[in-house]
């Protein structure tokens, strides 16, 4: 492998890719601040590496089912920066012309298979998007996003253990963020290592750290592929923190004395910035990694004001074919 | 070639799931004890020996099985499944209203949810309060779901195959008392007709009854009822529900000046007050106050003793129609 591929090269691309996921959600963020955006936006401020590693090993033709916390998942599936704030700005060239919105936007061209507003509904959509594969011989793998709070609902249980028993090509990543909400997790499951749950279905689970893209890549790549390769479905705990509040205005009350200077340590940037620096990469290459996102995100929300408002004389459209 | 045989109810909706099975290659039939088995109700006898791995059993997991519709339709396939009991479908209504329902709308037209969900529902003797109700107004208020309700042999053939051709979720309501019943002769193999329609089981001047699933069959017998007594009542029966005939109702009331409509689901909230509604709203002139024959709001008994003191039938249907008469 090349150089740019592997270690330093990588590692910077990855900087970058997790720049861009966190300068569009301060964009958000600003815009919803600001008024612009309207209405609840969850952020995924501190949790980039996730969907960065993750969809670096995504084919094109595999489906992708995330949250409402899903922007970063979009932009790095490859859904463009601009389509996604038209989206949470109400505009005609959003994703959906503004009928999703923050939390619940589709982009299928891009192999996001959409945002789910309800907590581990997305489950047994990938579960038939797997089963859809089985018989169309794509090969497709689905890979499922939910959170730690999502292990408790029903249908994420129903589908791992429809996944395990048909061999279906399920990866499920839980981003276990400690936090439902304003709840820790730790409170509502006697045992929080999410992943031992897998075992109890007869399928792989591993806790990882989630918030290195390398580390993500690896064993989502794995899992991806030996899902791909008929060893049934995965569950892959990935340890991550949102570092700002679940929704944007969240007082965070539940918050310890000095956690968020804790996880501020733990973070993404930071981490890869270290590495980075401690590899001797030069000041101005991980400064360019910063750079060329900020560039792409500030061309995109330019573009996402300029578009005129979704058409309201199209809203009775496509409720039924 | 279409051609003609005898068969029940159940032998009917049999056949048009071998016939969708035989012509689509991406049409799936999965459900709790749907494969192997061939269903609780014998509905899918023969086809998973006739048609393998596309017909099979699932976990008793009604999340994931109307999900997996979900997300395998929206990859092209065209999944039937079966959720045994209208009951059961309340574990899992996110999947119908939150998901199912929103595919095409918010993804404006770019995904889309063909499948289609068999069920039964209705009143039996003997079943209880969680095996007895008729819930199709739950999706009748949701926009994005088509709903039916076949009653003849003939419905249960014709229905489900408009319903599997259809490219927008489609909730099949059918009627467990009505598998097993007498066999009639079933035109099989005809073309597929497009969703909607309704029948005309009887034209009249002195009152519109308008009515769906089983009481349609005790409408028809108080009509018979009424016929004799000089009272000729228009039936117009409702198998398809979403999308509703409202041109054709509207256009009956506004004939016959007198409206009732009959359901088996409760009376509050039930898509009968969306009937009388739309016809208060269309300003139509009634020679007498609309009425409403429904099961009273409250939970069914199982005893068939108490059951049949609240669920009404051919006699509470003709007595409204003889009220409205008497009452102008
Ligand atoms: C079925 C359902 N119940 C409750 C909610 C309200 N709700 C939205 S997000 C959330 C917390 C989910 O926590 P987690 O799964 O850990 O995901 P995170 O937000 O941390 O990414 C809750 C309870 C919902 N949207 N859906
Ligand atoms: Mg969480």
């Amino acid at each position: 492998m090349t150089e740019s591929e592997t270690g330093t090269g990588a590692m910077l691309r990855d900087l970058r890719d997790v720049w861009r996921i966190r300068l569009l959600e301060e964009k958000v963020r600003d815009l919803r601040l600001g008024g612009d955006i309207v209405g609840s936006v969850h952020l995924c401020i501190g949790q980039e590496a996730g969907p960065v590693g993750a969809c670096s090993v995504l084919e094109p033709a595999d489906a992708l089912f995330a949250t409402y916390r899903g922007h970063g998942w979009a932009l790095a599936r490859g859904v463009p920066a601009a389509a996604i704030l038209a989206e949470l700005l109400g505009r005609a060239t959003g994703v959906n012309g503004g009928r999703g919105g923050s939390a619940h936007f589709t982009a299928p061209e891009y192999g996001f298979h959409g945002e789910n507003s309800i907590v581990g509904a997305g489950a047994p959509l990938a579960l038939g998007a797997a089963l859809a594969g089985r018989f169309d011989g794509t090969g497709r793998v689905a890979l499922c996003v939910f959170g730690d709070g999502a292990m408790n609902q029903g249908a994420v249980h129903e589908s791992m253990n429809f996944a395990a028993a048909f061999d279906l090509p399920v990866v499920f990543v839980c981003e276990n963020n400690e936090y439902s909400e304003l709840t820790p997790i730790r409170d509502m499951v006697r045992n929080d290592v999410l992943a031992d749950r897998a075992r109890a279905y007869g399928m792989l689970g591993e806790r990882i750290d989630g918030n290195d893209p390398a580390v993500v890549r690896d064993r989502v790549g794995d899992a991806v592929q030996s899902a791909r390769e008929g060893g049934g479905p995965v569950l892959l705990e990935l340890m991550t923190a949102r570092l700002v509040g679940h929704y944007i205005g969240d007082a965070e009350q539940y918050r310890q004395p000095g956690e968020l200077e804790r996880l501020a340590e733990n973070e993404p940037v930071t981490r890869l910035q270290a590495a980075l620096r401690a590899a001797a990469v030069p000041e101005s290459d991980i400064a360019a990694a910063h750079d060329d996102a900020a560039h792409e995100i500030e061309a995109a929300a330019r573009e996402a004001a300029a578009a005129p408002l979704a058409d309201a004389e199209a809203v009775r459209r496509h409720v039924h074919a | 070639m279409p051609e003609t045989r005898k068969l029940s109810y159940g032998e009917a909706a049999n056949a048009a799931l071998r016939r969708a099975l035989e012509e689509r290659p991406e049409v799936l039939l999965y459900g709790e004890d749907v494969g192997v088995p061939g269903g609780v109700f014998g509905v899918s006898k023969g086809l998973r020996k006739q048609f393998g791995d596309r017909v099979f059993d699932t976990p008793i997991s009604e999340s994931a099985i109307l999900g997996s519709a979900v997300g395998a339709a929206m990859f092209g396939r065209r999944p039937v499944v079966e959720i045994m009991w209208t009951d059961f479908f309340l574990v899992a209504l996110d999947q119908v209203v939150n998901q199912a329902a929103n595919v095409r709308y918010v993804s404006e037209g770019r995904l889309t949810a063909p499948l289609t969900i068999r069920t039964q529902q209705g009143t039996a003797p003997g079943s209880c309060a969680q095996h007895s109700q008729s819930l199709e107004a739950f999706f009748l208020h949701t926009p994005g779901i088509r709903v039916c309700m076949p009653v003849t042999a003939q419905d249960a053939y014709d229905l489900l195959l408009s319903a599997i051709g259809c490219d927008d979720p489609v909730v099949v309501i059918e009627n467990r008392t009505l598998y097993h019943g007498a066999k009639q002769e079933v035109s099989l193999g005809g073309p597929v007709a497009p969703i909607g329609g309704l029948r005309t089981r009887r034209t009249g001047t002195t009152a519109t009854v308008v009515t769906w699933g089983a009481l349609s069959l005790q409408t028809v017998a108080a009509a018979e009822t009424l016929a004799q007594e000089g009272h000729d009542v228009e039936v117009l029966e409702t198998p398809w529900l979403d999308p509703f005939p409202w041109d054709e109702v509207l256009a009956s009331v506004a004939r016959t000046g007198r409206l009732v409509v009959a359901h088996e689901a409760n009376r509050t909230g039930g898509f009968g007050a969306e009937v009388l509604a739309r016809v208060a709203e269309a300003g139509i002139a009634l020679a007498a106050p609309p009425r409403r024959v429904a099961v009273p709001d409250l939970r069914l008994p199982a005893a068939p003793g108490l059951a049949a003191a609240v669920v009404p039938g051919a006699d509470q249907i003709a007595a409204a129609v003889r009220q409205l008469v008497a009452a102008g």
